[in-house]
């Protein structure tokens, strides 16, 4: 098991580099779009001197670089920096007092995402297996050909038709769900489930194909192997042959094929929450890249990249941890 | 003072002419029930301050729903009062005394009173301040407290349209001394007191219980303003039944909208315009007749066929609408004439001319095809449009003001004298055609401190004639403001067209039907 330990030292090392490269990259494309953010929230009451002003109070004046290593000195000791959004400016109010942080303005909406990605893991995981392994089985029969064409046609639609066609019959031909998908805080489990089935249904479409897709083709690899004839000959039936014998071998892709739909699940799903008017990250996100708000934009980034980095090592140690000849090297 | 509650007027005969002079109709409207209603326009960087708020989610929230102004225009385009329950006038319109309603209370309880509107129109002061309202305080040279109900405005100049610019929806009035936690919390004297908001997101408010307005206004026990940018997430919250209204109706599913017996389409025509600004100190705009070639090369009807699919009317190079007192609506119409164009060229000397026009659709939605719209007519009067198409990015900064000519748009403002001196009054900040013209600046300044009605429309009238036939803006079309009801909610007959969901005040005026 020390080996394990190895490389998930290695992984997180290798990850928080990353996380530094990604938060260049970001901060230099940030500062390299046109217009900053004094300019976009006075719009058309952007005069040189409110510009100026408003410059000042968030320290836009300063350097770039002077300003990327506040941020990152902020960044070690855990402070996120306050948003520009929400930024009272001094020369507004008299006191800078009252500045919401960057973290009080993603939390919660980091948050509905993490529900949202976890409704539709619930759905789509065990969905997207089942139909693998049973397209496995049944390979080249019609069932097969049917999951593989209504999946490969989902995820080769954009996903605002999909959302579209789902609410077209769940909520305007068949008003069996909302359409709108506003949560907030304080509402009941049982109604925010309600409004983020619709976002999760899209999602599910989204993602099913590529994991069942794996799950059949991992599963169809193995079935050439002399074990699996063993299996066979023992007289077992196809069902179990497949359950009991394939499909452990053939964990480990398909781990890693969740654990990336996972991370998209996280982070790519503006398009739905825009179309339900879903409050997660990725309308933040875009949000804040429009208005320039450099602090929520670095945040994001960061959440982003580290939920990538995060679910991609918990796939390797898994697919470590799910075969012996790794688990126990010679 | 408080001798009188507003319960027992109601119940006196004279309480109905009291209320008719304060403004206040007596509409047999049900109380009770909630607005839902999905609204674009709104931010992250929303919030209760009203020197920032310029689109409708955050104006609903404030002006509409949570604050008071000391003066409001009603949907018929008259004024009346708000916090302020009459205002007097100097001979010379220099010196405003405005009495204060009085029991008014702020939703912490705090009472409401003079030194409320003194400290509510400081923050707008201040040289680094960004306010939008900054230029209309600035006019006050002097504010007294006469008494705790009483104020007095010394104005710079005279200025007949004061009381006007007191319903602007940045000049919202805080609790003295509580203005950063008003600001922080949403502290007004509104019809509903905030119960959550979140920027960007959502906005919910509860009725106040012991209103000033008292029946006559505010029939809701509850309005949700759920935050839809999306055009297509709007109109499915409004056909699901989520949502009640919505503001910004798309105009290429707008018969889908008419279709559904369930609802309902409001459309008024307001100020709201869009514009190509020149410079007209620069060359070639610097000639009149170069200015007179593009007036009459521009196809106006069919820029609002085209671009806003009929919804809106022919503009008349004048940011002067049907929504202000002194619109000259019957001044002859500018025509598509590509002769007249030609014609003017020649008297410029010219036979053809090149020009550049920038545009995007930062500056409005379909800029860019208006302006290939005007190229396409234009061409046949010899002059040669070149579009240039800027990034939306920085247009505001980096575009507009700054290159010779341009799209733009303008919401309009309630009063003549109001639009012109935002953006035709000589040396202002924002006069994107450097318009500068002795005979138009010298009516500004006497129609603005000029109490007679008759008198200011004649000179209005006068002002909106020069910018038809010399002026620097080309202004083709006036933009509706379109918008959508369900038939849960009744709406009086009567919307008002100064700004989106019946000026903003929706929440105040509409109820369960």
């Amino acid at each position: 098991m020390g080996n394990v330990l190895t490389i998930i030292l290695q992984r997180l090392a290798l990850g928080a580099l990353t996380l530094l490269i990604v938060s260049i990259v970001i901060f230099v494309a940030v500062n390299l779009l046109p217009g900053d953010f004094a300019q976009n929230i006075l719009g058309q009451g952007a005069t040189p001197e409110a510009v100026a002003s408003i410059r000042k109070d968030l320290g836009l004046d300063q350097p770039p670089v002077t300003r990327y290593f506040d941020w990152l000195g902020g960044v070690l000791r855990g402070d996120l920096g306050s948003s520009f959004a929400q930024a009272n400016f001094a020369s507004f109010t008299g006191t800078d007092s009252g500045a919401k942080t960057v973290a009080d303005q993603i939390a919660p909406r980091f948050a509905n995402t993490m529900f949202l990605a976890m409704v539709t893991a619930i759905i789509a995981v065990p969905l997207s297996i089942t139909l693998g392994v049973l397209a496995a089985l049944y390979r080249n029969s019609v069932f097969d050909r049917a999951a593989n064409i209504t999946t490969l046609s989902s995820i080769s639609s954009p996903e605002f038709f999909l959302a579209y066609i789902l609410i077209l019959f769940l909520a305007v031909l068949n008003p069996i769900l909302p359409s709108l998908s506003n949560i907030y805080d304080g509402m009941a489990f049982s109604e925010r489930l309600q409004k983020s089935l619709l976002p999760a249904l899209t999602l599910t479409l989204v993602v099913t194909a590529h994991m069942m897709r794996m799950t059949r083709a991992a599963i169809i690899n193995l079935l050439a192997s002399p074990y699996i004839e063993m299996a066979r000959l023992k007289g077992l039936s196809p069902m179990r042959v497949i359950v009991k014998h394939a499909l452990p071998n053939a964990l480990a892709p398909i781990i890693n094929v969740i654990a990336l739909n996972l991370a998209y699940l996280i982070t790519g799903v503006v398009v739905v929450e825009v179309v339900f008017v879903y409050p997660g990250i990725g309308q933040l996100f875009v949000d804040s890249v429009k208005i320039r708000d450099i602090p929520v934009v670095q945040a994001c980034c960061l959440i982003f990249a580290a939920a990538y980095i995060l679910l991609n090592l918990t796939a390797d140690i898994m697919s470590i941890l799910s075969n012996p000849r790794l688990r126990h090297p010679k | 003072m408080n001798g009188i509650s507003r319960r027992g007027l109601l119940k006196t005969g004279v309480a109905a002419g009291v209320l008719g002079l304060s403004g206040m109709p007596l509409r047999a409207q049900t109380r009770g029930g909630k607005l839902t209603a999905g609204l674009s326009g709104a931010n992250t960087t929303d919030s209760w301050d009203g020197r920032t708020h310029s689109d409708l989610f955050m104006i609903a929230s404030a002006h509409g729903t949570v604050f008071d102004c000391l003066t409001e225009v009603a949907a018929d385009g008259s004024l009346k009062g708000e916090l302020a329950e009459s205002w007097e006038a100097s001979a010379d319109a220099k010196t405003w005394t405005f009495n204060l309603r009085q029991g008014v209370t702020f939703h912490n309880g705090k009472a409401f009173g003079a030194d409320d509107v003194i400290e509510s129109l400081q923050m707008h002061l201040g040289e680094e301040s960004k306010s939008a309202a900054k230029p209309i305080v600035e006019a006050i040279t002097d504010m007294k407290k006469i008494t705790d109900h009483q104020v007095q405005f010394t104005l710079a100049a005279g200025n007949a349209d004061f009381p006007y610019l007191m319903s602007d929806y940045h000049i919202l009035m805080f609790p003295a001394g509580q203005i950063e936690e008003g600001i922080a919390n949403g502290i007004g004297t509104g019809l509903y007191q905030v119960k959550s908001f979140d920027p960007g997101v959502r906005m919910v408010a509860t009725r106040y219980a012991d209103h000033y307005k008292g029946d006559s206004a505010g029939f809701f026990d509850e309005i949700e303003y759920i935050a839809i940018n999306d055009n297509t997430a709007r109109m499915n919250a409004l056909m699901t039944g989520q949502v009640d209204a919505i503001n910004r109706i798309d105009f290429k599913t707008e018969a889908l909208l008419r279709a559904n017996p369930a609802l309902r389409i409001q459309e008024v025509t307001g100020n709201q315009h869009y514009s190509f600004p020149m410079l007209t100190k620069t060359a070639p705009f610097d000639d009149v007749n170069v200015r007179r070639a593009l007036k009459y090369g521009i196809n106006r009807q069919e820029m609002v066929d085209k671009i806003l699919l009929g919804h809106g009317q022919a503009g008349n190079d004048t940011p002067i609408g049907p929504a202000n007192q002194y619109y000259a609506g019957d001044m002859e119409q500018l025509a598509y004439d590509p002769d007249k164009a030609k014609f003017y060229l020649k008297e410029a000397g010219l036979d053809s001319i090149d020009i550049d026009l920038s545009a995007s659709n930062a500056a409005f939605e379909g800029a860019v095809d208006a302006a290939q719209l005007f190229q396409a007519s234009a061409a046949a009067g010899g002059v040669n449009i070149n579009v240039v198409q800027e990034p939306a990015d920085g247009y505001w900064s980096n575009v507009w003001l700054k290159k010779p000519f341009c799209a733009c748009y303008w919401s309009g403002r309630a009063t003549e004298d109001w639009m012109f001196s935002t953006a035709y009054e000589a040396g202002v900040p924002w006069n994107d055609s450097q318009w500068d013209q002795p005979r138009f600046q010298e009516l500004l300044l006497s129609a603005r401190a000029e109490l007679d009605s008759d008198k200011r429309r004649e000179q209005y009238t006068e002002m909106q004639q020069i910018l038809r036939d010399d002026g620097g803006v080309l202004i083709p079309m006036f933009a509706n403001y379109v918008q959508a009801v369900n038939n849960r909610i009744s709406s009086p007959d009567t919307v008002g067209n100064l700004w989106q969901m019946d000026n903003a005040r929706m929440a105040e005026r509409w109820s369960v039907a």
